[in-house]
């Protein structure tokens, strides 16, 4: 058995060195934003939204805000380069080499949670002078951490071996990805609805991975945490089967 | 010992074009083999096929004894492929490229032999430059030295010279012609038939997803291609014994007549002078491949 750990690590390495190199807009760039939101939202809704009992909307929005950044930041970093590669050709470089179909996978979708994770830790620390904000669980906060941008660099690899031509990524991106992500409870807690739109919000995966997250901060949260860690932890699952299995088949990547 | 490259019956269709049929080739160790057809013919395909970039509908492919299925690991550490398209990734330098590149075979301490094929394809000038301020020719030469750096013994080369200037074109074959002597197995496609026929010592041709022709360049040249002699005689015509081995229908007081081998010329000649002719030009051309390509090209 030929493990070529060598080349699973080059291949990661070379994802991390592809954002790093445009670190302005792969990192900085959705750290501004978040705080931009910060400070417009917190302004507007501070003291007019009901979130959690003694806690502060600012407080609360923070961990939602990190969470969203990474969260889109995974899906950008896997689908924008497998999308690119390919559209470009440049993806056979990767394919003539003796990678197996599991190192691939991981290979981008580490790299995926390394940019989820730097830009999330960015949004915290540069929010942090803003408000301050408790860190009641902190184990539970890298898991939900690691989980979610796991789930969206897998999502984000799913689509950029669909996909055809950027316009498809862009779609996916807008019609699915950022409303999904706005709806899942980032700016709000769903307790905070009417029942059908609480019920409705429950179908969301993205928000047990928002509320999970929230839970690490303040030790409270909408749903179970553990009920959260199970339904991302099998969709994660569920997702990365599907994707390992199109790898295997080479659907879209081999002709 | 099996062959370097073993093609077995392999099929290969793209919705309802056929693009290869039960195609059988054996490419020997250390052999620089040509794969010849016009476009569309399935060149591409086959190296595909080699390459793993693509699944035989049916037959199998080994490369240096593994499958490219089965055992793709060591088959893909036994080959080294120069894509047909100047593709390269915008984001990194030619060095970074090399590095990269032999870090996905696992050689992460490869710089020596980076430095060596940087050097012998005259690219150290640009080992740091960006992939994209490289011009078309220098982008050609670091496709080339990806395939190279991980030492596979077996090389394909998608028409590596096309778009290419004259000057980097010999250098390229010069090249690949070390690389061949140093006991690598190439196997190269080309719209430039001199070159295939000075480079290669076996040549396929590909006709509509078929292998028509596959035999040494020797003997293609023999079996599909006649010496030509083409004579200028002033106001003077062809003796009717001469009329048989017109190549074509002669004008203008020329004529180009096909001969069997070079004994034949002397019995032209005194055909000539038995006839009272009088010849004022003579000249005696070699056959050559593209000669060859065309009648095979129009016979299948």
């Amino acid at each position: 058995m030929d493990t070529n750990l060598g080349g699973f690590l080059t291949l990661f390495y070379k994802e991390i060195l592809r954002f790093r190199k445009v670190a302005f807009q792969t990192v900085l760039a959705p750290i501004l934003t978040a705080i931009l939101y910060l400070l417009i939202f917190s302004h507007v809704l501070e003291g007019r939204v009901q979130v959690y009992p003694g806690v502060a909307y600012g407080s609360f929005l923070i961990p939602g805000l990190a969470m969203m950044s990474l969260l889109q930041n995974s899906f950008a970093n896997t689908s924008s380069s497998i999308a690119q590669s390919k559209i470009t050709g440049n993806i056979v470089f990767v394919l003539l080499t003796p990678l197996t179909h599991s190192q691939f996978y991981l290979a981008y979708v580490l790299a995926a949670c390394a940019r989820g994770l730097l830009v999330g830790s960015g949004v915290l620390l540069a929010t942090s002078p803003f408000v301050s904000i408790p860190l009641a669980q902190p184990v539970w906060v890298f898991l939900f951490a690691f989980l979610g941008s796991a789930m969206l660099g897998t999502l984000g690899l799913l689509c950029g071996i669909w996909a055809e031509k950027f316009d498809q990524i862009a779609a996916f991106q807008n019609f699915i990805i950022i409303p999904l992500t706005f709806l899942s409870g980032v700016f709000y807690s769903i307790h905070s609805l009417p029942d059908v739109w609480q019920q409705a919000s429950k179908l969301n995966p993205f928000f047990y991975m928002i509320d999970g997250f929230r839970y690490g901060f303040f030790g409270v949260s909408d749903v179970s945490p553990h009920s959260s860690l199970v339904i991302v932890g099998g969709a994660l699952l569920a997702l990365s089967f599907v994707t390992l299995l199109l790898i295997r088949r080479g659907y879209k990547l081999r002709a | 010992m099996r062959p370097a490259i073993e093609v077995r019956g392999v099929s290969k269709a793209y919705g309802t074009v056929q693009a290869l049929s039960a195609i059988d080739l054996d490419v020997a160790h250390g052999e620089f083999f040509a794969l010849l057809g016009p476009n569309g013919a399935g060149k591409t395909t086959l190296i595909s096929l080699i390459a793993g970039l693509a699944k035989a509908d049916a037959g199998s492919v080994r490369v240096m004894g593994h499958h490219v299925v089965a055992d793709y690991q060591q088959a893909r550490r036994s080959l080294g492929v120069v894509p047909q398209e100047l593709v390269f990734d915008p984001f990194f330098s030619v060095r970074e490229t090399l590095r990269l590149q032999s870090g996905y075979y696992g050689l992460r301490r490869n710089d020596n032999w980076i430095d060596e094929i940087l050097e012998r394809l005259d690219l150290v000038p640009k080992a740091d430059a960006n992939m994209r301020s490289l011009s078309g020719g220098m982008k050609r030469r670091v496709l080339v030295a990806q395939a190279l750096v991980h030492k596979p013994p077996v090389i394909i080369l998608d028409e590596p010279t096309a778009g290419v200037d004259v000057d980097l074109r010999q250098g390229l074959w010069e090249f690949i012609r070390r690389l061949n002597e140093e006991g690598h197995t190439i196997v190269l496609t080309t719209h430039y038939l001199e070159e295939a026929e000075s480079l290669c010592t076996r040549i396929g041709m590909l006709k509509q997803g078929r292998m028509v022709v596959l035999d040494s360049t020797e003997n293609l040249l023999k079996r599909f291609s006649a010496l030509k002699l083409r004579l200028r005689m002033v106001g003077e015509s062809l003796p009717d014994s001469l009329q048989p081995l017109l190549a074509a229908p002669g004008s203008n007081g020329e004529w180009v007549l096909a001969l069997r081998d070079y004994a034949q010329v002397e019995e032209v000649l005194a055909e000539l002078r038995r006839c009272h002719r009088e010849i004022a030009g003579m000249e005696l051309t070699q056959p050559d491949l593209e000669e060859v390509f065309m009648s095979i090209m129009r016979g299948y």
